[in-house]
Formats: C-alpha cells, structure tokens, sequence
C-alpha cells in the first residue's frame, strides 16, 4: 500500500498512462479519418445539391453531383483562378489575414468580419452555357453563423434555391429556416428589379402574392425575425459589390 | 453465484429508479437541457454517455490498485478524456448527422458529473466487473430520464417523435398549435423537476429530510 503512493510509483503511473491513452486516441483518430472525411464530402456534395433544388431521396449523389465543375473565384475581379479547388478551405481562409480582407463596419452587412478572397463556386453547364451555379454564402443570424449555398439560374437573376447546412439557430423558432415549406418559397424569384438594381428582399410576415414586387419578396418567419434578417442582410451582402457582384458582372458580361 | 447475480442485477437496475443519477443525485442535468430537444439526439447521447461510463468504469477499475491517491482524479480524467475522444471520433464516422447537432455536448460528457462521480465513488473501491455493471446501471438511469424528456420535448414542441410526424403542426397544414417553450433549453428544468416530483411521490424513501421547520405565522403587533 505504502509503495503506491512513492514519487517514483506516481510518476511512472502518470508516464504509461499518457503514453496508452496517447496510443488510443491518436490510433482512433487516424483510423477513423478516411471515413469522417468521406462524410464531410458527400454531405457538401449533398448541400450543393440541395440547394440547387437536385437532391431526391435516394439518388446517386456522386453521380448526380459529377455534372458540376467547381471552379475557385476571385471575389474582388470577379475572375477564375486557375486553381484546384480541393486544395482550398474556405472557412480557414476567412480566418487568416493573408487570404482575406477585413470588412468595415458599412459594409460588413453579414456580420463576418472577414471575408476570404476567394470562393468555389459550383457551376452545372447544358450545352456551354450556364444552367445552374451554386454560390456559398454565409453570415450571423441570431445565435450563430449560418453557412448555406445560393443556387442561380442561368440568367443569374431567377434564384433554383437556398439552403443552410450549418447554424444553431433556436430548433422550431430559427431554426424553421429549414423547414422545406419556408425553403420552398425562394425558387423563382428574381433577384434584380427592371431597373437591375437588387430587390430580393426577405420580408417581415406575409407578402401579397398579388402584389408586382412579391416575385422579389419572401416571407419572413414569424417568431425568428432576427435569423430571417441575418438571411437577408447575408443575401444581400453576398450579391452586393464585397460579395459575388464582380464576379456575376463578369459571367453577364462574358454570356 | 446467486447472491453475485443478485448483486450485479441491482447494480444494473438499481439506478433506474431507486437511485437515479439525474433524479435522486441530480447529476449530469445540464447535458439532459441540452440534448433533448429531438429524441433521436437524446438516444445517441444516451448511448454515448452509457458507454463511457461503463468503460471508464471498468478500466479505472482495473488500475485502481496502481493508481496513487495523489494523482487519482486526473488519472481518472485522463482516462475519461481519452474514452470520450475515441466516441466522438467513431460518432464522427458512423453517426454524422447526429453527431453534428450534438456538436459540443459529446465533448462536454467529459465533465458530466455521473462518469466522473462513479469513477471516484464506485470504481475506485469494487473491482471491474461490477464496476462495469454500475457504469452501464447509471448510464441507464441518465438514459431513462433523457428519453422521457426528450420524447415529451419532441412530441410536444416539434409534434414529431425521431422525426416521424405525430401531431401535425399548424404550420404544416394540420391542427397541432406547437409549444415552443418546449424547443428550448428552460423547458427540461419544469420536466425533470416534474419527473423528480413524480419519482419522489412514488419512492417515498428518496424525499430528503427538510433542512428547515416553518416557525409557526405570528401576528404583526403594534409596538
């Protein structure tokens, strides 16, 4: 009894001790990888699908999600970078200061912070030209970040969908932002009013369908006015100048 | 033999009711806030805590003559810690989408008081076996009392149970006003605390003795 409570006897308990469970963690880590990366890349697979409007249950992801080329933006010129996309973390690029830009407080409508340079964006091509392109948007809502994809028709001004993969929003009040019935109402609706200046627009309880502009509105959620304006204010920043806006300039330029 | 079978079947079954880690020791109450908001969430956490305690149980048990007294929690911890990692990691792998909604809390039952409460109260005195039994018998008994929360939370806030629709909600077209007070966390309080009500009603043994004696009313007088 007395022998275990020795200097010596501590110190070798506390050695073996880190030493196996060391073992233990870092094996389990290293043998779980493959599979816990495999899953992160089909469940973005499966939100870029979604949010263009193309998941069914039961569909072949990889094959479906083949169709798309992801390409890496320059969000300030607007312009393709030659680089290989699975090769870019975004969210760790947002975070260091050599690969992104600092936001002032105008203009940091989302609330990011910092906004990397550059972005993947999805693009889905029918007969050269631009059938669907999936932008990856994120911003604060009332808890959290929320991070979800835009989805884009061709003419870049009628929206295939919107979708967020990740928050923390209030499950039942915020978090209704991904209740398919709330989702449903952002497939066609444009984006840009006749005189092209942006007129989407989440709106604070129901819109008149009637109404000429409600093709720019939708529905705010009642109960999670803030998260619904987090949607809005990220929607708007993203497609503004700081956002998107160069690089959907060029793609309406070059089509 | 059977007075050991005896002995391990109350080791298992005495913390369901007789003594219930979250009812009677009121341990490990603010994961059941957290993680019982959906029941599918609850049952993988029930799960995942259950197992812990059951093994780290059994491995604190196992060393627990080598252990020297002065480093004994933070052997205890290590061994937690490590165990925990090695469930997140597989949850990682295997149960993805639920292990993204319990986010942090996997990480969290690092410091739930039940494992590390009978790491020191229980598997530092008996040996593995029964250590492992009492693991998973407290497992069970934070298990019972998540998914009876988490059922009532799901089933009354969402009109939902593991996703299915029960109670259409009036926003879906159906007829169901949800009770939003449920999705959130302030709402396990007012259920555990009827549980414990309804616990204490039941095992009449388990109501503690009041600290106090109401003094008998006085009048106010005029002085």
């Amino acid at each position: 009894m007395a022998k275990k409570e020795t200097v010596s006897q501590t110190l070798i308990v506390a050695f073996v001790l880190c030493i196996v469970c060391a073992v233990i963690v870092s094996s389990a880590a290293v043998i779980l990888k493959p599979k816990q990366e495999a899953n992160k890349e089909l469940e973005r697979k499966i939100n870029v699908l979604a949010a263009a409007g193309m998941m069914e249950k039961g569909a072949d992801v990889d094959q479906l999600f083949s169709r798309f080329t992801a390409k890496v933006v320059d969000l300030d010129s607007g312009a393709y970078l030659d680089v290989d996309p699975s090769t870019i973390d975004s969210r760790k690029e947002a975070k260091n200061p050599a690969l992104s830009t600092a936001l002032s407080k105008k203009d940091d409508l989302a609330k990011i912070n910092r906004r990397a340079n550059r972005a993947i964006v999805y693009i889905l091509e029918k007969d050269q030209e631009i059938d669907t392109i999936v932008l990856p948007i994120h911003g604060y809502g009332l808890w959290s970040t929320l991070y979800g994809f835009l989805a884009l028709e061709g003419d870049l001004n009628t929206v295939a969908g919107l979708g967020f993969y990740s928050h923390t929003e209030t499950p039942g009040l915020g978090g209704e932002i991904d209740n398919p019935r709330w989702k449903a109402q952002w497939p066609g609706k444009k984006l840009y009013n006749q005189s092209g200046d942006l007129a989407i627009q989440v709106t604070k309880g129901k819109n008149n369908p009637e109404l000429a502009d409600s093709i720019h509105k939708i529905d705010g959620l009642s109960g999670a006015t803030l998260t619904t304006r987090g949607v809005d204010n990220l929607v708007h920043y993203w497609l503004s100048e700081g956002g998107y806006g160069p690089f959907l300039a060029q793609l309406n330029k070059g089509g | 033999m059977s007075e050991e079978t005896q002995n391990y079947k109350e080791l298992l079954l005495g913390p369901i009711f007789l003594n219930n880690p979250i009812g009677l020791q009121i341990l490990g109450i603010c994961s059941a806030l957290a993680v019982t908001s959906s029941l599918s969430v609850a049952l993988v956490m029930s799960i995942a805590l259950t197992s812990v305690t059951a093994f780290s149980n059994l491995l604190v048990s196992i060393v627990r003559n080598q252990i020297p007294n002065s480093i004994r929690i933070i052997v205890q911890m290590t061994i937690i810690a490590s165990l925990v990692i090695v469930v997140d990691q597989i949850l990682q792998a295997y149960a993805f989408e639920t292990s993204k909604k319990l986010s942090v809390f996997v990480g969290l039952i690092i410091t739930n008081c039940i494992v590390m409460g009978r790491a020191e109260a229980f598997a530092m005195k008996n040996g593995p076996i029964s250590s492992f039994m009492d693991g998973i018998g407290n497992g069970l008994g934070y298990s019972i009392v998540l998914i009876l929360v988490g059922t009532i939370r799901e089933l009354f806030g969402s009109g939902t149970l593991l996703g299915f629709e029960i109670l259409p909600l009036i926003t879906n077209g159906g007829w169901y006003v949800s009770n939003g007070l449920l999705l959130l966390p302030p709402s396990s309080f007012f259920i555990i605390g009827f549980l414990i009500w309804v616990l204490r009603e039941w095992k009449t043994e388990q109501v503690e003795e009041t600290e106090y004696k109401l003094a008998p009313n006085s009048r106010a007088q005029e002085v």
